[in-house]
C-alpha cells in the first residue's frame, strides 16, 4: 500500500507540475504529438532570460521563442531531455532552470519541506512528552474540576 | 495649495502618531486613564490627517496637476476618471501612502469600536501600532515623498503603465492591503501582551476577531489579484509563484495557521506561544513581502518601482520590528504558563497538524523565494527557483492537509474517539472514490491522478459539511428539529463548513483548469476556422478603433456551434499612444464554471493573424473557492460570540449538540 501511494503521488506531483502554457506559435508546433509534449514539459521548466520570472513557454520575448524553436530542433534530432538541459546550462548556467538541479548548493532547498516536517513532528512528540510527565505532577481532582469548570462554563 | 496643505497634514500625522506610541503606553503603565484615552484619540486624528493627505494627492490626480511628480509620472489628461483615482496607488510613493492609510485605518478602528478589551491592553496594542505608523511615514517622508513638486510644469504627463489600466487596480491592491496591513493588529496584539505579559484565553478571543478580518480581505485580495492576472496578461496563467505573488501568499498561510491555532488558545488555553509567535510571524512576512516588492531585490513583473536607498530604509524597519518582537518573545515566552492537556488524536491535535503543514508549507515558499538572493550572497552563483520547485514541494504538502480536513471538525476537544468519526466519514470516502471512477469512465482521457484528485476535492467539499449534518442529527427526520438545530448552530460552525467547501472548490479548480483544459493556436486569414473543444472559431475580419488612450487592433471571432453561431468575441491588441506600450486583451466567454479564452497574436505579411485559444475547463472554481472562504471568514466574523463591541452573549448560552 505504501508503495502504491508513493507512486500515486509521484504521479499526482508530474501532473501538476505540466502546467498548461501559452506563448507559443502555431508555426512552432511539432507534428508528432509526443514530442511536441515533450517540448512543452521541457520549455515550462526553461527560464526566459530576458524577462522576468517567465518561462519560454509562457513569453512572447524573441529570445524565448529562438530558445523555443532550439529545444524542439534538438528534439527532432533525437536528444534526450537532459542533453538539452545540459547544453542549455552548458551555455547560459544553471540560472536558466527554474527547477534548480538537486547537488550541494541546492540540497538545502530541496531538503527544506521534509527537515521540516521531521523537526516539527520531533518537536510536536517531544513537546506532548513532557506535558504528559508534567500531568504526573498534577492531581487527578484539579483536572476533574477544569472540566467541570469548562463545562459549567460552556452551558 | 491643496497639494502643500497634503503635504503639510501628513508631517502632521507623523506628530500625532508619535504622540499615539507613547503616550498610551505611559497611560497602561501609570493606570492613568486619561493618558489612555488620548491614545486613541490621537490614533483617530492621524486616521484623519492621512485621510486628508490621502484625499489632497487624490484631488491632486483628478485634475491632472502636472505640477507634482507624482502625477506627472503617473497620469495623463486623457485617462478616463476611474484610472486617474486609481492610480494614486498604481505607484510606489501611492501605495506607500495608501498602505499607511489602511494601518491609521486599523488604530482608528481598534480605538473606536473595541470596548471589550482591557484598556491597558488597548492602550499597549495602539502604541505598537504608533511605532509602525511612525516608521512608515518617516519612509514616506523621507524617501517617497508623493507631494514633490516639479519647477518647471510639463504640459502633459507620460501615462499610468497600461496593464494597471484596469478595474483590477481599484480592487486588487485595496483589498489585499487591507489584509496585509491589517496584520499589523494581530502583531501589536503579540507584542502589547508582551510587554504586559499577560496572555491567556481571552487574549486570543481578542485578537481572533482581527486576523480573521485580515484573513478575509487578504483571501479575496489574493483571488482578485490572480483574475486580473488571467485576463489582463493574455495567456491564461492565474498562478506563477512570482516573488510578489509568494510575498502575499506567505502571510496568507502563516493567517491561516494563525486563525486554526487561534482557536485551540481561545478554546482550551493551550498553544499559547505557538500563537503568539504566529501572530508576530504573520505581519513579519507582511513586511517581507513589502520589502520585496518595494525594493524590487527579486525582479517581478509587480515591481513598478524599486529603488535601493527605499529597500534600505525598509530593510532597517523590518529589522527593527522583526529583531525586537522576537528578541522580546524570546525573553517572555518561558514565562508563559501552558493550559489544556490534550491527546493526539483530538480537535486541538488536528489543528496542529494543520498548523504543522501550513508552517512548513510557508517556510517552503519562503526558502525557495529567497534562495537565489541567498546563495547569490554566499557565493555568487545564480540560480533559478521557479514554479517546477514550489509544484513539486508546496502541492504534497497540502495533500495531508486536504486529506485531513473533513476530519478535524468532527473530533472533539481533548480526547476523541476515532472510530466513530471515521463511521461518519465512510459514507463521503464512498462519494469520492464513486467520482474517481465517474470521471474516469466519462472522460476517456483524463489521467488517473486527475481523478483522484477531483476525488480528494470532493472528499473536502462534502466533508466540509459532516460537521454541520452531525450537529443538525439529520438522521432525526423531522424537519422543524432539524431547522431548528441548523438555526442554532453557530455561525463558526458554519463559517468552518464554508471555509473548508470553498478549498475544495478550490482545488477541483485547479485540477480542472490544470487537467482537463486544452488549448489550440493557428495562424487565421479571414473566414478560416479552427476548433476547440465542441467550438469552432471563424475568423470575420478585423478592425481598428480607437479608445480614449489607446488604439486597438480588434478581432471579430464567431463561436460556432454545430454550424450555428452561439456568440461573438473580440480579442484585441492595443497600442497606448501616450507611452507606445502594447497590451493584449483577451476576450473570455463563461459557459458553466468553464471558460473559452481567445487572444490574439501577431498578424504576418499575408494577413494571417495568430488566434490563440484555450478551453479552460471549471477555472471559475479557482476564484469561486477562495471567494467562500472569505465568505467562511465572514460568517465566523458575525458569530456573536466573537463580534467585536458586542454586548456580552446571554447567560444560556446555546449548548452544542453533542459537547
Amino acid at each position: 500500500m505504501h508503495k502504491g501511494f508513493s507512486s500515486l503521488l509521484a504521479c499526482f506531483l508530474l501532473f501538476m507540475s505540466i502546467i498548461p502554457s501559452f506563448a507559443v506559435n502555431p508555426d512552432e508546433v511539432l507534428s508528432d504529438p509526443a514530442l511536441e509534449a515533450r517540448a512543452r514539459s521541457l520549455s515550462a521548466e526553461i527560464r526566459c532570460l530576458v524577462c522576468q520570472n517567465q518561462s519560454i513557454d509562457d513569453s512572447d520575448a524573441q529570445l524565448a521563442r529562438d530558445l523555443r524553436l532550439l529545444v524542439r530542433e534538438q528534439l527532432v534530432e533525437g536528444a534526450s531531455d537532459e542533453e538539452i538541459l545540459d547544453f542549455l546550462v552548458a551555455r547560459y548556467g544553471e540560472f536558466v532552470l527554474l527547477k534548480p538541479p538537486v547537488n550541494l548548493r541546492t540540497y538545502f532547498l530541496w531538503g527544506i519541506p521534509f527537515l521540516l516536517v521531521g523537526l516539527g513532528m520531533i518537536a510536536i512528540w517531544r513537546f506532548s512528552n513532557a506535558r504528559k510527565v508534567e500531568t504526573g505532577s498534577v492531581s487527578k481532582l484539579s483536572e476533574e474540576e477544569k472540566q467541570r469548570l469548562s463545562k459549567l462554563l460552556d452551558e | 495649495m491643496i497639494v502643500e496643505l497634503g503635504h503639510f497634514v501628513l508631517i502632521l500625522a507623523l506628530g500625532l502618531s508619535i504622540l499615539q506610541s507613547f503616550v498610551p503606553l505611559i497611560g497602561a503603565r501609570r493606570q492613568d486613564a486619561g493618558l489612555m484615552h488620548l491614545g486613541s484619540v490621537a490614533a483617530l486624528a492621524t486616521f484623519i490627517a492621512i485621510s486628508a493627505s490621502f484625499a489632497a494627492l487624490t484631488y491632486a490626480y483628478v485634475n491632472s496637476d502636472f505640477s507634482v511628480v507624482n502625477v506627472w509620472q503617473n497620469s495623463h489628461t486623457d485617462k478616463p476618471l476611474l484610472y486617474k483615482i486609481t492610480g494614486v496607488w498604481g505607484n510606489h510613493e501611492g501605495s506607500m501612502l495608501l498602505w499607511v492609510l489602511i494601518l491609521a485605518l486599523f488604530s482608528a478602528l481598534l480605538a473606536a469600536f473595541a470596548q471589550n478589551i482591557p484598556s491597558s491592553l488597548k492602550a499597549n496594542v495602539l502604541a505598537v501600532q504608533g511605532w509602525i505608523t511612525v516608521s512608515f511615514l518617516l519612509f514616506i517622508l523621507f524617501t517617497s515623498n508623493p507631494f514633490q513638486r516639479l519647477a518647471v510644469v510639463p504640459p502633459q504627463g507620460s501615462d499610468l503603465n497600461p496593464i494597471l489600466q484596469d478595474i483590477g487596480l481599484a480592487i486588487h491592491p485595496p483589498l489585499l492591503y487591507v489584509g496585509y496591513v491589517g496584520f499589523s493588529l494581530t502583531f501589536s496584539f503579540a507584542v502589547a501582551a508582551m510587554i504586559s505579559g499577560r496572555i491567556d484565553g481571552a487574549w486570543a478571543r481578542f485578537v481572533r476577531p482581527w486576523a480573521l478580518v485580515a484573513w478575509i480581505f487578504l483571501t479575496a485580495g489574493i483571488a482578485m489579484g490572480s483574475y486580473w492576472a488571467y485576463y489582463e496578461l493574455g495567456w491564461g496563467g492565474w498562478w506563477f509563484w512570482d516573488p510578489v505573488e509568494n510575498a502575499s501568499f506567505m502571510p496568507w498561510l502563516a493567517g491561516t495557521a494563525l486563525i486554526h491555532s487561534a482557536l485551540v488558545m481561545e478554546k482550551r488555553d493551550a498553544l499559547k506561544i505557538w500563537t503568539v509567535l504566529l501572530a508576530l510571524l504573520t505581519f513579519s512576512l507582511s513586511l517581507l513581502g513589502t520589502f520585496i516588492v518595494r525594493s524590487g531585490v527579486l525582479t517581478s513583473v509587480h515591481s513598478f518601482a524599486s529603488d535601493p536607498s527605499r529597500g534600505v530604509f525598509i530593510l532597517a524597519i523590518l529589522l527593527i520590528f522583526i529583531g525586537g518582537s522576537f528578541a522580546l518573545f524570546a525573553l517572555r515566552a518561558g514565562t508563559l504558563q501552558q493550559g489544556g492537556l490534550f491527546q493526539p488524536l483530538s480537535r486541538e491535535g488536528a489543528l496542529v497538524f494543520n498548523n504543522l503543514f501550513m508552517a512548513v508549507s510557508c517556510a517552503t515558499v519562503l526558502v525557495g523565494t529567497l534562495y537565489p538572493l541567498f546563495l547569490e550572497a554566499v557565493d555568487g552563483s545564480k540560480i533559478s527557483v521557479g514554479p517546477p520547485y514550489f509544484n513539486l514541494t508546496f502541492v504534497p504538502l497540502m495533500i495531508p492537509i486536504l486529506m485531513a480536513v473533513p476530519f478535524g471538525p468532527l473530533l472533539s476537544w481533548k480526547r476523541a474517539d476515532f472510530l466513530p468519526v471515521l463511521q461518519r466519514l465512510y459514507f463521503i470516502a464512498g462519494a469520492a472514490l464513486i467520482t474517481v471512477i465517474t470521471v474516469l469512465a466519462y472522460s476517456s482521457d483524463a489521467p488517473v491522478l486527475a481523478a483522484v484528485a477531483v476525488g480528494l476535492a470532493v472528499w473536502v467539499m462534502i466533508g466540509a459539511f459532516a460537521e454541520i449534518y452531525q450537529r443538525a442529527n439529520v438522521r432525526s427526520f423531522s424537519a422543524t428539529i432539524i431547522w431548528a438545530r441548523l438555526r442554532g448552530l453557530p455561525g463558526s460552525v458554519w463559517g468552518t463548513a464554508f471555509a473548508h467547501f470553498g478549498l475544495g472548490v478550490l482545488v477541483l479548480g485547479i485540477v480542472g483548469a490544470t487537467a482537463f483544459s486544452s488549448e489550440t493556436g493557428k495562424a487565421m486569414k479571414p473566414l478560416e476556422q479552427m476548433q476547440i473543444e465542441e467550438y469552432t472559431l471563424i475568423h470575420n475580419g478585423a478592425r481598428r478603433i480607437k479608445g480614449p488612450n489607446f488604439i486597438a487592433d480588434e478581432l471579430q471571432v464567431s463561436v460556432q456551434k454545430d454550424g450555428v453561431e452561439i456568440f461573438r468575441l473580440v480579442p484585441s491588441k492595443r497600442v497606448y499612444t501616450a507611452s507606445g506600450t502594447p497590451t493584449t486583451e483577451a476576450a473570455i466567454r463563461t459557459i458553466g464554471f468553464s471558460q473559452l479564452y481567445i487572444s490574439v497574436g501577431d498578424t504576418d505579411k499575408e494577413g494571417r493573424t495568430v488566434v490563440r485559444a484555450w478551453w479552460k475547463s471549471q477555472v471559475l472554481l479557482v476564484w469561486l473557492g477562495p471567494i467562500l472562504m472569505a465568505f467562511g471568514g465572514f460568517f465566523s466574523l458575525c458569530d456573536r460570540r466573537l463580534r467585536i463591541g458586542a454586548p456580552t452573549a446571554p447567560k444560556t448560552r446555546r449548548k452544542p449538540a453533542h459537547a
